[in-house]
């Protein structure tokens, strides 16, 4: 059976099986379309959560930005995980004792605040379209080189796709299968990291394998990896060369960032009671370290496959290095897509792959006779290349051809839906048309899911970025404009919606702006994104911490020049405090 | 009365638990790196491991002795949800 077939077979099963769960599942009331009814157990939810969250950046991109990173890459590491913790501790179990739908209700009935309302669902269009453009694109990319078809085509049927599940199933369909595509993804992911291991290093757990000796017995796999890699100009893989405050801020920028997110956040309206939110968001995490803690070891055995097989024997030795005549199968298939290319600079008809922006290393390569880098390859296909590099069987490519697209789709979806909750609930219904009924809500609710994915499909067509990329500045934006109102809100009983509303708006204008500025999305960039123009050192990435900290500031100090909130909202804070109702309570749902 | 004991015995284990969620992040995977990679333990320098394993393993660890410590002060302080 071909690999094409088995593709085919096996992402095609998966697509079945998740549509056929949307639709058993589908959402007859406004409150089943939200937030699955609050009806949806810790574990399942915990694992829909992490399916939610796991997207094509961490499941294409990750592993394949910390093999090229090496301790560097830690930031996302620590970043998307350590966030959990933030939202568990802070945020999760207050916001189901709230009790409602939706973020943008949370900041308005906390306020007392129409406009801040409205605020809060400009912040989280924002951010989510940011997050779904990426990942809109990241979708159209495996489907076209996996199902062999153009990006074009690849796309729409993605978009197809995420709208028959999104729009039929709300986010009680999407909940179980969300809970299907984890079971896939995990699966996929750790896999071929196992079969890996056990090749390179005779460990069949890639926690343990990639801090253990080689197979060959030549020294332990990180020690070797840091020799050569060095040997070639590069950084040493367990050093790495960010600043330190630079690794710091990006690190926090990630994990407050996480905790901010919409998308995630609202997982934790779906549990019955609040110690179920406080135990989802552990087992979420759980279900999340599975792969964040296999992926550092997949990036370093890629990055030691890659250079074995290219620089087969000692740097310099003109026989040791790979002759393109000879390169292997997976080479050839992504030299096709333009994913890697070789340029033969000094014309030896060998590969020579190496750091040639190193000032110092570049004598070196001279007189080796090298006259430049020959090897141009995306990071980005790395995790999908893996298993082809490892010469692991077809069945297995098929397998994560479907994981990764499952990543995408997941995180897609759970975008759209808290795009579309945001604009039929907090908009049009509490702004514009505070009678409409809940059917005509459910409708509104649809359409606009089915415009948000006409709309990021329309965005990825032409992102400046590739999805990791994008899908960071979603993360800073967050932790900017909600995440600091949200916190405030539960442990400040004195600030008010006009503190508030400016802080949402500084972090949110001053984030935005500043990630422009070097990278230029919204306009062409104002200055070179070198760390001599950054901020104090912090880049685009790293930059939320910084707008969160002014967003912080801003709500408090206006909030303290201003009145203090009234009673009623006093007792909601109180409220939200204790898990037992102080008084009557008002149920949703 | 009863509520305010409650919450500033929350706030205390909250701060606990995020201290500890900086000191393994924070600390020993990005500021004091340098040194701890003077200790190694296998193929693994320490302060490379905290960063790249070990901090994430903490993470999963503490959320959980949190929901086990919040729930039982809950239970102490005659608050936790009758349902």
């Amino acid at each position: 059976m071909s690999q094409q077939f088995l593709i085919y077979i096996v992402v095609g099963g998966s697509f079945l099986l998740y549509i056929g769960l949307a639709i058993y599942s589908k959402a007859n009331s406004t409150s089943d379309f939200y937030v699955a009814g609050k009806h949806v157990s810790p574990i399942a939810n915990g694992m829909a959560t992490a399916a939610d969250w796991m997207s094509a950046a961490s499941f294409i991109s990750m592993a394949g930005l910390i093999a090229f990173l090496g301790y560097d890459g830690s930031v996302y590491l620590m970043g998307w995980t350590g966030g959990y913790v933030i939202l568990a501790l802070l945020l999760a179990p207050y916001l189901r004792k709230f009790g409602k739908f939706t973020v943008p209700e949370f900041i308005g009935d906390r306020y007392d605040s129409q406009v801040a309302r409205t605020v809060a669902v400009v912040c989280l269009i924002v951010i989510s379209f940011t997050y779904v453009a990426g990942q809109m694109r990241g979708v159209g990319i495996v489907f076209a080189r996996f199902l062999n078809v153009d990006v074009t085509i690849g796309l729409l049927t993605g978009m197809a796709i995420v709208f028959v599940y999104a729009v039929f199933g709300g986010m009680k369909g999407i909940t179980y299968t969300q809970v299907a595509q984890y079971c896939v993804m995990i699966f996929a992911y750790t896999l071929p990291a196992i079969f890996i291991t056990f090749q390179v290093t005779n460990i069949p757990i890639p926690q343990l394998g990639f801090g253990s000796e080689l197979a060959d017995g030549s020294g332990y796999l990180l020690a070797r990896l840091d020799q050569v890699v060095t040997e070639l100009g590069f950084a040493s893989y367990t050093d790495g060369s960010k600043s330190m405050t630079d690794m710091f801020f990006i690190t926090m920028a990630l994990m407050i960032g996480t905790a901010g997110l919409p998308h995630v956040i609202v997982r934790f309206f779906t549990v019955p009671r609040v110690r179920d939110a406080r135990i989802s968001a552990g087992y979420a995490l759980l279900f999340i370290a599975i792969l964040y803690t296999t992926a550092p070891a997949v990036g370093s055995l890629a990055r030691w496959n890659l250079t074995a097989t290219i620089q087969s024997g000692e740097v310099g030795a003109p026989e040791a290095n790979l002759r393109y005549a000879e390169r292997p199968e997976w080479f050839k298939t992504w030299e096709d897509t333009g994913l890697i290319s070789f340029e033969d600079k000094n014309q030896d008809g060998r590969i020579q792959y190496y750091n040639d922006a190193n000032v110092e290393f570049v004598p070196v390569a001279e007189s080796y006779g090298w006259e430049g880098n020959e090897l141009t390859i995306d990071r980005d296909i790395l995790v999908l290349a893996n298993p082809e590099i490892a010469g692991l069987p077809d069945w297995v490519v098929a397998f994560i051809a479907a994981g990764a697209i499952a990543a995408a789709l997941s995180t897609a979806a759970g975008l759209l839906l808290v795009i579309s909750a945001a604009v039929s609930h907090d908009l049009v219904k509490s702004v514009f048309n505070r009678s409409m009924s809940d059917r005509n809500e459910l409708i509104l609710g649809r359409v606009c899911a089915a415009l948000a994915i006409c709309l990021a499909g329309y965005l990825g067509f032409d992102l400046p970025a590739f999805v990791a990329e994008v899908v960071a500045f979603a993360f800073g934006i967050a932790a900017a404009s909600l995440f600091p109102v949200i916190l405030l809100g539960i442990f400040s009983v004195r600030v008010n919606g006009v503190g508030a509303i400016c802080g949402m708006l500084t972090g949110l204008v001053f984030t935005t702006l500043y990630i422009n500025a070097f990278k230029g999305m919204l306009f062409s960039p104002m200055f070179a994104n070198v760390p001599e123009n950054w901020l104090f050192g912090i880049s685009p990435e790293g930059i939320g911490v910084f707008g969160a900290l002014l967003n912080f500031a801003v709500t408090l100090v206006v909030s303290y020049c201003t009145k203090a909130p009234k009673q009623e909202v006093i007792e909601l804070v109180h409220n939200l405090r204790t898990p037992r109702a102080l008084r009557t309570e008002t149920s949703h749902g | 009365m009863k509520h305010r004991q409650y919450w500033l015995a929350n706030l205390r284990l909250v701060g606990i638990l995020l201290t500890i969620w900086f000191v393994v992040s924070f600390g020993c995977g990005i500021l004091f790196v340098d040194v701890l990679n003077q200790i190694q333990i296998g193929g693994f320098k320490l302060g490379f491991w905290f960063a790249q394993q070990g901090s994430i393993v903490v993470f999963v660890i503490l959320i959980f002795v949190y929901a086990a410590l919040a729930n039982r002060l809950d239970r102490e302080h005659d608050v936790d949800e009758d349902e």
